[in-house]
């Protein structure tokens, strides 16, 4: 017999534990992707109902309704409409849970209208007895036209009865549960006799939905039925309404909650979570926590990670043979491995305590506590979600911008978020830090872990500055919406944050790789090849200016010299030397002037570039870290090149300049032009320039 | 602007929605749920008095005190 495939689409509003769900049914046999031309991520994954059959199963974004307010939720209506897309479900799948089960319904009815076969999960089972809540399924089943599977994901009850349902899935009804139309008789009488083949509700959502349809001529449709947005709207709440009417009725017989067993502890949890001084106190230690983490606690594996590779890269240099795939190899492709891998567990730790606080519910909680701060500098309390994340990365960061409702909000979060210090920057401190900071202690601090906390304070200050700056620049009318679901706390599901915390680290380690691994590549070539007899004759030009000077040189450092005399004569030296003159006054040499350059693409890319120069720039056996060799690195005078004004210069350059080519992507994706991400280049690299040059002109 | 409307409540208060002003709410504040005859119940205050978290029809949600004021209360139905 040959293996069924069952296609099926799991939907729901957010903080029903829909991804808990899709994550019991699947497992680890999960796949992220993209939808085709927007940045929203596609989530399936493979369920063994069977001996011979198998789920397909898509986790949708969570939606409300189908009246999409977002991208994200757009891609719901898109797929659900269209019987062309291969994704197309042959069973939909609708997660409620219990405790909100009334506005839950309000999408599933929604569903049911588009006459796909639709199966209702009720999770969150367990609360139940507690919340003092009692179903009457059969009831329910009969009045929904449908079957119900009343599930706790959490505590992994009922997924077998949800994997029975989906196999029969050709016995749901596919009759809808009320008839809408009835909001407005004569309108969707005309509508219906317009399109007798086209179901009316999907004729509706065209009407009331910026979505593109296959077969339906959207403009044939527009010009006979649009009505004014009031109007719409208007007719939206009526649906709305009716919809509300006939889930309470139904709620009313089938279900009973006892009010009396409603616990309080919520409502007292949050009396001290929101509270004027313990919740920002609360939220302020928190924030503390996190950052001990990143920089504390990561560090041991991070160390171990740098001298793995340094030890890595000598091995294979000594190991195999001499030649051009070992140079790659040892000084290209491993040091440029390495300055992805060590990144590793600081956005571990962030994203892990980023999913935490979202499962818990707790993140709701900040943004309502930092609404009214955030709002005098433009900014939503929802701009506290990516400013959090940009710790990390701005790439998630600017994408989790997305439900603030308010455009000027948005685009105000948008444009400062890459502001934030992000983990990219981390090495780049880290190593600039360790070289221009004494290791000694201020009242019992170390002072260069208060440096780097000085960095992330002025790059916050920034950042804040800038809103309160565009907020009185942009002239946006928006109407100030502003909507945010207090979920009750829970328990994080364990399973829930690794998962979540795995996909992300993946995403950046693979996404960011990418790039690295190939710039590495290409500069290790351009490093090690050059265009000229100066290039090509190294050894001999050394081998004579050493022999022929007065001074007694000791002839072990010809192969220093002449690397180095190679390095100078490559292209890449080339390309240094002749943008050095923009470089000199913030006190960066043609060496450094290269990193900037090629930083532009990442800014991690800074400490694989000077790792590549500095190996392709030596011919020592033994291979030092990078940090030893920079700290010995002199110029023609024999000061240190990276020395305190330099390093202070190149901090601060690396704080504010704009130097990240997926950032500007993503913000061209988000705010659907060019203008922004140009602006943001112009202005935050421009700044960066002023105040790296402040610096080293006062400081030298 | 009715005299009485949800942004008036006081802590632990709730009242009965008797309309809403349409332009000034949020069609995913509608689908929560806050619509005409359906109950309003203030449960937590920012620290500055704004935003409001209100239980409407059963869901819990933080708006800000402008839209609150966008949602009219019958005043004889605050307890």
């Amino acid at each position: 017999m040959t293996p069924k495939i069952i296609k099926v689409a799991l939907i729901g509003n957010p903080n029903v534990g829909k991804t808990s769900v899709f994550n019991q049914l699947t497992g680890l046999n999960q796949q992220v992707g993209n939808y085709p031309g927007i940045t929203v991520d596609k989530k399936t994954g493979v369920c063994k109902i069977n001996q011979i059959t198998k789920a397909k199963i898509i986790d949708l974004p969570g939606t409300y309704s189908l009246n999409a307010n977002s991208i994200d939720e757009n891609v719901v209506i898109e797929l659900l409409l269209n019987k062309n897309d291969e994704d197309f479900p042959d069973v939909a799948v609708v997660v409620t849970e219990v405790e909100n089960l009334k506005r839950n319904l309000l999408l599933f009815t929604q569903i049911k209208d588009l006459e796909i076969p639709t199966l209702l999960i009720i999770n969150m089972s367990d609360r139940m007895k507690q919340k003092g809540i009692e179903l009457d399924i059969p009831f329910l089943e009969q009045e929904l036209k449908t079957k119900i599977a009343l599930i706790s994901s959490r505590k992994n009850i009922g997924i077998d009865n949800i994997k029975e349902l989906i196999l029969n899935y050709k016995q749901l009804s596919t009759e809808p549960c009320l008839n809408a139309s009835s909001i407005d008789p004569e309108y969707f009488n005309r509508l219906r006799k317009a399109f007798p083949n086209q179901l009316l509700y999907k004729l509706w959502l065209v009407i009331t939905q910026d979505v593109n349809f296959l077969n339906l001529q959207r403009n044939e449709i527009e010009n006979t039925f649009t009505r004014s947005h009031t109007e719409l709207k208007r007719l939206q709440q009526k649906e709305t309404i009716k919809r509300y009417q006939f889930i309470n009725d139904t709620l009313k017989i089938g279900q009973k909650i006892d009010k009396s067993k409603a616990t309080d502890f919520q409502s007292k949890l949050d009396n001290i979570l929101t509270h004027k001084v313990f919740g920002y106190l609360i939220f302020f230690g928190i924030l503390l926590l996190i950052f001990q983490s990143i920089f504390d606690w990561s560090s041991i594996p991070m160390d171990f990670i740098d001298t793995t590779f340094s030890k890595l890269s000598a091995f294979t240099k000594e190991n195999l043979p001499q030649g051009k795939f070992t140079d790659l190899l040892s000084d290209g492709i491993i040091p440029g491995i390495g300055g992805i891998v060590i990144f590793i567990p600081q956005i571990a730790f962030l994203f892990l305590f980023i999913s935490v606080l979202e499962e818990s519910g707790y993140m709701s909680r900040v943004v309502f506590l930092m609404d009214k701060i955030m709002r005098r500098f433009g900014l939503s309390g929802k701009s506290i979600v990516p400013l959090i994340s940009g710790t990390a990365c701005a790439i998630p960061a600017i994408m989790s911008a997305r439900n603030i409702e308010n455009w000027k909000e948005r685009l105000i979060t948008i444009l400062i978020t890459p502001f934030i210090t992000c983990s990219a920057r981390l090495p780049v401190y880290a190593i600039l830090i360790s070289l221009i900071i004494p290791e000694t202690r201020f009242l019992g601090f170390s002072l260069q872990g208060l440096t780097l906390m000085g960095l992330y304070l002025m790059a916050f200050v920034v950042a804040i500055a800038s809103a309160f700056i565009l907020n009185k620049v942009l002239k946006l009318k928006c109407k100030s919406y502003f909507v945010v679901e207090m979920p009750s706390y829970k328990v994080p599901m364990f399973k829930n944050v690794a998962l979540n915390v795995l996909e992300k680290t993946k995403a950046f380690v693979t996404g960011a790789g990418k790039i690295i691994l190939a710039i590495s590549i290409v500069l290790w070539f351009l490093g090690s090849h050059g265009p000229g007899k100066d290039f090509d004759n190294a050894q001999e030009i050394i081998e004579t200016e050493v022999y022929s000077s007065n001074t007694k040189i000791n002839p072990s450092v010809i192969p220093d010299r002449v690397a180095e005399y190679k390095l100078e004569n490559s292209y890449i030296g080339i390309i240094g030397k002749t943008i050095e003159p923009a470089i000199k006054p913030l006190g960066y040499d043609w060496k450094i002037g290269i990193a900037v350059v090629s930083s532009f693409a990442a800014r991690e890319v800074f400490v694989g570039t000077l790792a590549t120069i500095y190996s392709v720039g030596s011919q020592s056996e033994e291979e030092a870290t990078i940090k030893m060799k920079m700290a010995e690195d002199m110029d023609s005078k024999g000061n240190r090149i990276f020395n305190f004004a330099t390093g202070v210069s190149l901090l601060l350059f690396y704080a504010f300049a704009m130097q990240c080519v997926s950032t500007l992507a993503i913000v061209k994706k988000e705010t659907n032009s060019w203008k922004w991400p140009l602006i943001q280049l112009a202005f935050m690299s421009g700044f960066a320039y002023i105040v790296a040059l402040i610096a080293y002109q006062t400081l030298k | 602007m009715s005299e009485y409307n949800a942004s008036i409540l006081k802590k632990g208060q709730s009242a009965q929605i008797t309309d809403i002003n349409i332009d000034e709410i949020p069609l995913k504040l509608i689908e929560m749920g806050c619509l005409p005859g359906n109950d309003i119940e203030l449960i937590q205050i920012a620290p500055m008095g704004d935003p409001l978290f209100f239980n409407v029809n059963d869901s819990k949600v933080a708006i800000r005190k402008k839209t609150a004021s966008a949602i009219y209360i019958n005043q004889e139905s605050i307890k």
